[in-house]
């Protein structure tokens, strides 16, 4: 303890804390608890999607492949190689590269944005076809060799692909918000392979607002194949 | 008063209290101790709005006529309460004021983990009571605090939105909160302040927080989804449009069950710590008590399925919500017996916290014991929906967690305040809300168990269903004189109040060592943890310099 007085603090040492290591391990296990928090909250919308997939598999299959599979796997791409991006920015950090991290900082920034809007170019396809499912929803029962029961069980379908692509598009523009952050603060130099918990926890954010789309993609996109459609 | 020769002695020393005034320091504060304080004062304010509403609903049921309000203001006023009383009194109500202020002082700790989220957290707490305030103001909700739909989807014209919007967002308080003290307890524990040194209530904490950030999430979708439905009426749970309103209900009992225990398990914690202190004994059985509290949280989220009973659930998924419910009493009971054998011998003394302590638990196996009738299959079928009901989860909530509460609040008052509250009174409050709280709410089980429906603002004029509910209203007048009797005096011990010295009763644990008030950084240096907690050995040692005991005052 004596010893912690001579040894000159790092600026971004926080009073409260003793040293850099245990100040890096709270923001590491607030991180975790927060993504755990998360999944609790997307596991309601998740339940209700299996609950009535079991429920309704034809009314899915139907809406399912109202979807754009090729825009959707587009993304998945676009996500997948920012988690890459992601991941090489908090390599960089920690071995002090710092013209690097700011290239990947933007490069993940870059794609983040790209997904967001191939997602509100199919947004918009939903709107002009009136499969929105609150206003103007399109009533199926009038069309010839249709149940009459399956525009209610496709706008089940349809709203859980509005809440649940809508709450991970929300999180997509926070953790955009955040590389905004992480790359003003890096640009001005202010991490170092000492203190670079901010790209850390950043980078398990985006990781896992990434996962969450690796589950929705087959769930809402490919859906209508595994049932056998198309 | 001759203590105030002492009193300007030690009231010159700096503390969290003395060392800035004006509202800014306290709005801007990021010391866990002043935000504890924000949030005392916000608990207080609304639990007496959601006790006014209580108060109304007692009058109207003095006689069996629907006379002093219509049946639909009537719906309002017991929803309000209910709003009110859970999600911005009992389930903030220890761990956010409590827990804010003891946890970092316990284990050693400068602050929580994050202090800035700490504040934040209160900010969003007001912000969500804000919403609630103007959903009361803009003429209540009908729905019950159960919201269950369609009715609150689609027919209610009252301001569920509002309300659910406010939910929404205190929701995330209680997150944070929660998500806060797990990381404080894993990283800021001092030197030599292991994981089974620990009191027994940074436990129950601990525990509170396991639930809060996994199940607070999960009512926030369940109401963001409610308001999608209220909203666009999408058929999210209307079953005229394919949806399904039992998996409201399931969601909402995930949390709303699992809350039981955000609000119950910090009032067992405070009552292992009451316990042990005031009998000055360690106590029966440390890590079973530990290790209860665990699993009450973790039991907690299985046994949601027995609010569902009589909701189209299959009687298979009854029986085995029926079965873990019954073993979710064993931790309890765990619990309740390890409390009863630490008295046996104890060197006790009975000041206020004590009595409040004794309450609880005669009040608590009341409740839990009445918990198992309803988690009894074929006994719950005729006592669903009564005030049977009421009563139980009233002993609980009420008899419980208010009463754990209280009882913390005067224990650790010295600490809080650096003054002592008036001895005297504070038996005559715990008399008085023990007996107030019992006569309220015991005629509500033989109510309850004779068939009077909960929830209706009129009775069959029947004598004895007139004389049970007379008792209740008249009890309900004397459990409110017995809580406003300690905002009163507490309010009076801060200007008047004996000094209180830093360790009064005295009692084991690290805020004991720190100074009453404590410093903004608690310690003035790192405490190193050798002793096992309650260990009443190293507290003798402590008394040494310890001059101003108030134990002359005790008979």
């Amino acid at each position: 303890m004596a010893e912690s007085h001579t040894i000159k603090h790092h600026p971004a040492l926080k009073h409260h804390f003793d040293t850099m290591e245990q100040q890096r391990e709270a923001g590491t296990i607030g991180m975790w608890v927060f993504l755990l928090t998360e999944i609790m909250f997307f596991g309601g919308l998740f339940l209700a999607y299996i609950i009535y997939r079991a429920k309704y598999p034809a009314g899915f299959e139907a809406a399912s492949n109202t979807l754009d599979v090729y825009l959707g796997g587009f993304n998945t791409v676009v996500l997948i190689l920012s988690s890459l991006t992601m991941a090489m920015s908090v390599y960089c950090a920690q071995t002090g590269k710092q013209k690097m991290l700011i290239v990947y900082l933007v490069l993940t920034l870059i794609l983040g944005s790209v997904f967001l809007g191939v997602k509100a170019v199919e947004y918009e396809h939903k709107f002009e076809h009136h499969l929105f499912p609150a206003v103007g929803f399109y009533d199926w029962t009038h069309e010839p060799g249709h149940d009459p029961q399956l525009a209610d069980q496709a706008r089940i379908f349809l709203w859980l692909y509005f809440a649940m692509t809508g709450l991970h598009a929300l999180h997509m523009v926070v953790g955009a918000g955040m590389l905004l952050v992480l790359i003003y603060f890096a640009w001005r130099g202010k991490y170092s392979p000492e203190y670079h918990a901010p790209i850390e926890l950043g980078g398990l954010y985006w990781h896992f607002v990434d996962i969450v789309w690796i589950f929705l993609f087959p769930l809402l996109y490919l859906l209508g194949f595994h049932l056998g459609g198309h | 008063m001759e203590a105030t020769a002492v009193s300007t002695a030690t009231e010159s020393r700096e503390n969290y209290l003395n060392i800035n005034y004006g509202w800014k320091s306290w709005l801007f504060t990021v010391d866990h101790k002043r935000i504890a304080i924000l949030y005392l004062a916000s608990i207080t304010f609304f639990f007496f709005i959601g006790g006014a509403y209580a108060g109304a609903v007692r009058l109207e049921l003095l006689t069996p006529a629907g006379d002093l309000v219509q049946a639909d203001t009537y719906n309002r006023l017991f929803t309000m309460h209910g709003v009110f009383m859970v999600f911005l009194v009992l389930i903030p109500s220890i761990p956010a004021t409590l827990g804010n202020f003891l946890l970092p002082l316990m284990i050693g700790a400068k602050d929580l983990a994050f202090p800035r989220i700490n504040l934040l957290s209160w900010y969003i707490y007001m912000l969500g009571a804000a919403c609630i305030v103007y959903a009361a103001l803009a003429g209540g909700v009908d729905t019950g605090w159960t919201f269950y739909p369609p009715y609150s989807s689609i027919y209610s014209n009252s301001q569920v939105l509002a309300a659910g919007v406010g939910i929404f967002i205190a929701g995330f308080s209680s997150i944070l909160t929660g998500l806060n003290f797990i990381v404080t307890v894993h990283t800021m524990r001092a030197p030599g302040m292991t994981w089974f040194r620990m009191p027994l209530f940074v436990w129950a904490t601990y525990a509170t927080s396991i639930i809060q950030i996994l199940g607070t999430p999960v009512i926030a979708v369940t109401v963001l989804a409610l308001a999608l439905e209220r909203l666009f009426h999408i058929g999210i749970f209307d079953p005229k449009m394919g949806g399904d309103p039992v998996l409201f209900q399931h969601l909402f009992w995930f949390y709303s069950h699992p809350a039981v225990y955000i609000m119950i398990l910090p009032a067992m914690g405070v009552i292992s710590e009451l316990i042990a202190n005031m009998t000055r004994k360690k106590i029966f059985g440390y890590k079973f008590v530990a290790f209860s509290s665990l699993a009450i949280a973790i039991f907690g989220f299985l046994v949601w399925g027995h609010h569902l009973f009589t909701s189209s659930q299959s009687v298979y998924a009854g029986i085995v919500f029926s079965i873990l419910s019954y073993i979710l009493g064993v931790p309890s009971a765990i619990k309740t017996f390890n409390w009863t054998a630490t008295l046996y011998k104890g060197s006790m003394s009975y000041e206020t916290p004590m009595l409040y302590a004794f309450g609880f638990l005669g009040l608590f196996v009341i409740g839990g014991m009445t918990g198992l009738f309803l988690a009894a299959l074929g006994l719950d079928i005729h006592l669903h929906d009564t005030y049977f009901v009421v009563a139980h989860f009233h002993y609980i909530m009420v008899g419980g967690v208010l009463m754990g509460y209280l009882g913390g609040l005067h224990y650790w008052w010295p600490k809080i305040s650096g003054k002592m509250y008036p001895e005297f009174w504070g038996r005559l409050s715990a008399l008085f809300v023990f007996v107030g709280f019992n006569l309220t709410f015991f005629p509500q089980f033989l109510l309850g168990y004779m068939g009077m429906p909960r929830r209706y603002h009129a009775y069959p004029d029947d004598t004895l269903w007139q004389v049970l509910n007379v008792m209740s209203t008249a009890g309900a007048s004397v459990l409110g004189v017995g809580y406003i009797l300690p905002m009163l005096y507490f309010a009076w011990s801060m200007k008047y109040g004996k000094t209180a010295s830093a360790n009064p009763w005295p009692a084991s644990g690290l805020e004991w060592q720190a100074a009453s008030p404590p410093t903004t950084f608690n310690f003035d240096t790192t405490p190193v943890v050798t002793w096992e907690a309650y260990d009443f050995n190293h507290v003798k040692e402590l008394k040494e310099g310890n001059s101003a005991s108030p134990q002359e005052q005790t008979v």
